[in-house]
């Protein structure tokens, strides 16, 4: 056994036997169930080591070659694909609660087999393609059959159809810069390539207003779950990249340009989830705000960026979980998800909007909870590089604060005679205590993290000294 | 010499086909420029990698263009749905398909000495591609258009592409890209028209 088929051909051969094979009623069961075993499996085998268990010794090989090109999977990436097996299945645990297509955990599975799959392409430039292919698999997810397609849609399709070609030539320009540095035009033309290609991948300003539309016109439960696998899986490449060329990695300039793209997004995501009356479109913005921050992190100067970028991916795995599923279950009875016609609902859902407005406050950095170790490192290293950046990243966060007090105070504005009562079903309420319970647990127990996070550094052994 | 030649038939072929898709509103029309185009397409390719895997892009292209007519052809009372964007005459989007050209022109030469190997007709062929597909991406919001439209700049790209990368995985992976797309443009195309399926997926 070879960890790509474990961990890429089974979860991508079960997503297709569930969408074709199985009752819909099991589908997210197992969809779930499979994705938490391969996370169980990754914790347990270590990738490339012999075990021994009684008489039979068992290793997992760490690569595959397909077309004579390899798919690998080293011992490091064994934390990795437990994090985001372990999320996935969290999300396919969900779909029953959230009342989504029961379509999401079968081709929910096939997109985080395909995205496993770019994280272990050799040469990783490849990654282009399977992430597109990811992003063409997400289409029947975001369109119900019964729905006629939106501009979001159309424009999540373009946009990542047109990042691959960006990156793919980049990919091949940059061996020529490498070839020849002091070439100062392949440089800059490689440069802009790779930049044009990830920011319609990261959804960079201003190239995020299909975020917002998708937020509105899909459901608010798959559209949560491609705002956080989509990003997770182009950081991670766009930290290969960062690994692999060196000029990339000392270029004062291109860490300047990703720190300003970074903000830039932090700041007009916060200021636009602030002024939004639709809160589906604020979980949109402060998505957008998110991998404002991630990207923020990859252009600091410092040997803390991949332990700082993994310590914020997984509190955003968790709170958009949460988020997505409170907005699913309030969209049942609010169906547009506006703020006229959310006032009150505190008192009818009082479970999903306490989960909602603590997964907001998470991801605005507030204490106690999941989002705040990941932004005090964030603080930390950027207010000894620059004050400005500071500034611009708090007012970006203010305004996501200034979003979810707004979003508190319709959900509480009803008439006094109202009676409180509790219209969530105990699946409902499970998944989101368990959620809510795993957001303090981070926050106040971020040293929890640590096991997975020790070893993720060794992934990118050029970004860390 | 006799390549050459055909070659920069080739490429006429595609600025002919380009400019038809962009102008041409009648969808049978339109993929059948597209098919002619992959053709196009091939021959370029075929300048830099094998024959086999030339006419692997070859074949992906005809089935997308297959499924998209047979799924149009499925839609008897779709609804004429005008473009937004102004100004939305044909001349516009000529003149637009114009300055392409132009620039084409402009390019391929600086290209090549850039890049020496590529062949003339493949850049251009190629630059044509992408530019026409751009422009047709940023003039209508139909979804058959816009379908054509990133099909018609992912060929460009391949036949690029090609030229300095013959991986049979990228190859393979571009088909299925290629294919994924027509298929997901056929599912946008029908999503909507057909009667909900269950309550559960409300």
């Amino acid at each position: 056994m070879s960890a790509p088929i474990l961990w890429i051909a089974i979860p991508f051969i079960m997503g297709v036997f569930i969408l074709f094979f199985l009752r819909e009623r099991f589908s997210a069961l197992i969809g779930g169930v499979t994705a938490g075993i391969l996370a169980l499996a990754a914790l347990v085998f270590p990738i490339d080591t012999a075990l021994l268990l009684g008489l039979i010794s068992l290793k997992i090989a760490p690569s595959i070659q397909f077309f004579g090109r390899s798919f690998e999977l080293n011992t490091a990436d064994g934390p990795l694909l437990a994090i985001v097996y372990g999320l996935s299945a969290l999300w396919f645990l969900g779909t029953e609660a959230s009342g989504t297509s029961n379509r999401f955990a079968s081709l929910g599975l096939m997109i985080i087999a395909l995205l496993t799959a770019s994280i272990a392409v050799e040469p990783f430039l490849y990654a282009a393609l399977l992430l597109e292919m990811a992003a063409m698999l997400a289409i029947p997810l975001l369109v119900p059959p019964y729905q006629k397609p939106g501009r979001g849609a159309v424009r999540f399709l373009i946009y990542q159809t047109l990042a691959m070609p960006f990156i793919l030539f980049s990919g091949w320009m940059l061996a020529g810069v490498e070839a020849s540095p002091g070439d100062l035009s392949t440089t800059t033309q490689a440069g802009t390539m790779l930049g044009l290609g990830f920011a319609f991948l990261l959804a960079v300003f201003p190239l995020y207003n299909w975020i917002p539309m998708l937020m509105e016109e899909s459901s608010p439960y798959v559209t949560g779950f491609l705002l956080w696998a989509l990003p997770t899986f182009t950081v991670i490449f766009a930290l290969g990249f960062l690994d692999r060329y060196a000029w990339l990695r000392t270029s004062s300039q291109l860490s300047n340009a990703i720190q300003f793209a970074g903000v830039l997004m932090v700041a007009s995501g916060g200021i636009f989830a602030s002024l939004q009356r639709h809160i589906g479109r604020i979980l949109g913005y402060a998505a957008i705000a998110e991998t404002g921050l991630l990207i923020l992190v990859m252009g600091l100067r410092s040997s803390e960026i991949v332990t700082i970028t993994f310590l914020t991916l997984i509190p955003r795995g968790l709170e958009l979980t949460i988020w997505a599923l409170a907005l699913s279950i309030i969209k049942r009875k609010a169906y547009s998800l506006r703020f006229n016609e959310l006032q009150g609902l505190a008192r009818s859902y009082p479970v999903a909007v306490a989960a909602l407005i603590l997964a907001h406050l998470s991801m605005t950095g507030f204490p106690l909870l999941a989002g705040f170790p990941p932004r005090l490192a964030i603080w930390q290293a950027l207010a000894g590089q620059s004050l400005v950046t500071s500034f611009w990243v708090f007012f970006g966060m203010l305004g996501l604060l200034v979003a979810a007090i707004r979003t508190l105070a319709v959900f509480v504005m009803a008439n006094e005679d109202k009676k409180w009562s509790v219209n969530e079903s105990w699946v409902q309420v499970t998944m989101l205590g368990l959620g809510v319970i795993g957001l303090f647990i981070l926050g106040i127990f971020p040293q929890a993290l640590h096991p997975l996070l020790a070893n993720l550094p060794s992934l990118f052994e050029h970004l860390v000294p | 010499m006799i390549t050459d030649i055909v070659s920069w038939i080739a490429v006429g072929l595609i600025l002919a086909t380009t400019t038809t898709i962009l102008i041409n509103r009648d969808w049978r029309v339109s993929l059948g420029a597209l098919a002619l185009q992959y053709l196009a397409a091939f021959w370029l390719v075929t300048r830099h990698l094998p024959f086999a895997m030339g006419s692997a892009k070859l074949i992906a292209g005809w089935m997308v263009v297959a499924a998209l007519g047979m799924t149009r052809l499925g839609l008897t009372n779709l609804e004429h749905e005008e473009d937004a964007f102004w100004p939305r005459g044909q001349w516009f989007t000529a003149i637009l398909m114009g300055i392409v050209a132009l620039i084409t022109a402009g390019s391929t030469p600086r290209i090549e000495a850039a890049i020496p190997g590529l062949g003339l007709p493949v850049i251009a062929g190629g630059i044509l591609l992408v530019g026409a597909g751009v422009v047709h991406l940023g003039v209508t919001s139909d979804l058959l258009r816009v379908t054509l439209g990133l099909l018609t700049m992912l060929a460009g790209f391949e036949v690029l592409y090609a030229a300095v990368e013959s991986s049979i995985l990228v190859t393979g992976f571009l088909a299925i890209i290629n294919l994924g797309l027509g298929i997901s443009g056929s599912y946008l195309l029908i999503a909507g028209s057909s009667p909900l399926e269950t309550e559960e997926e409300i």
